[in-house]
């Protein structure tokens, strides 16, 4: 009954913050529906026992992609009056989109309720889920053995957008004097520094 | 009972939701990257509904990755939003020709 109940609360919540992400007038509120939404979609998964990537999901979105749009929203000096000028034009292709691919996704469900497709009988399965190892120690498990160099490459794909949004926002400012490495590499002691005789009781020539 | 169905259901609602932003607010970019996010959220929604249904710890790894590759979308065209923005003052994107592609 309770997950009835708890399911019904999230799945309602998030179709409902998901509306008003796409039709909040003010973007704050958009990215702050948002928020709503990955909160609700964490908890849609922590009912079906995926804790790891609902823990994730907060981290993650909540804590650094909301916080970024954040950012952005606020910094930027925007007219989104503007912006919503072709609002109401595009509703009627964008409700008739959305009304075809609901209609295709229904079909494929019920199609799938109604006898799914065989696509053979499954291999014993690489990974499978057991009731007395807790999620995130299973998938520790997993992800540091079978599917290690995938988790590096994640690591690498975070490390060239972290570099290429660095390089795409990064402006060199021009009252500052920035440090020169190659010009003082290449600086060398016989033409910064001479060695004087210097005579008893005359003027030194610099 | 909840079922794989109603998982389903939810996620395939989500993913319409996201396909509809970008059409409805075709000039406003910020929408529409938020849009590309519920798209994603479905996906995963999807993928550990599936992961669980089946009993294969594989799908909540992929949904990871997923993830990972949502958080450095987001970073790549929030920055591509900034320079475009110092560029030209707005962020219209339905008249974007500078490349003329």
């Amino acid at each position: 009954m309770i997950q009835l109940v708890s399911f019904y609360i999230f799945a309602s919540i998030v179709i409902a913050s998901a509306a008003m992400v796409i039709f909040a007038r003010n973007p704050v509120h958009s990215v702050l529906w948002l928020i709503v939404a990955f909160f609700n979609a964490a908890g849609l998964m922590v009912l079906i026992g995926a804790e790891f990537i609902a823990m994730l999901l907060v981290i993650v979105y909540v804590g650094a992609v909301a916080v970024l749009f954040l950012f952005v929203v606020m910094m930027l000096d925007i007219d989104f009056a503007e912006l919503r000028a072709g609002f109401v034009k595009n509703v009627p292709l964008g409700l008739l989109l959305a009304v075809v691919l609901v209609a295709e996704l229904v079909l494929g469900i019920g199609a799938y309720q109604a006898g799914a497709v065989k696509l053979g009988t499954p291999e014993a399965g690489v990974a499978t889920l057991s009731a007395t190892v807790p999620n995130i120690e299973a998938i520790g498990a997993l992800l540091y053995s079978k599917y290690v160099f995938l988790f590096e490459t994640a690591g690498l794909i975070l490390l060239v957008a972290m570099v290429g949004a660095i390089v795409l926002t990064h402006r060199r400012s021009h009252g500052t004097r920035g440090q020169s490495i190659s010009s003082q590499v290449q600086r060398r002691p016989q033409d910064a520094t001479r060695i004087v005789n210097q005579p008893v009781g005359q003027g030194i020539e610099l | 009972m909840i079922g794989i169905e109603h998982y389903l259901v939810v996620s395939s609602i989500l993913f319409v939701m996201g396909v509809l932003g970008i059409f409805l607010n075709r000039k406003n970019v910020i929408i529409i990257l938020m849009a590309i996010e519920l798209i994603l959220l479905a996906v995963n929604i999807n993928l550990v509904a599936f992961s669980v249904f089946l009993g294969d710890l594989t799908g909540q790894i992929f949904a990871m990755f997923v993830l990972t590759v949502a958080a450095g979308e987001a970073a790549i065209g929030l920055a591509i939003l900034v320079i475009y923005f110092r560029g030209r003052g707005t962020i219209a994107v339905d008249d974007v020709n500078r490349m003329k592609g």
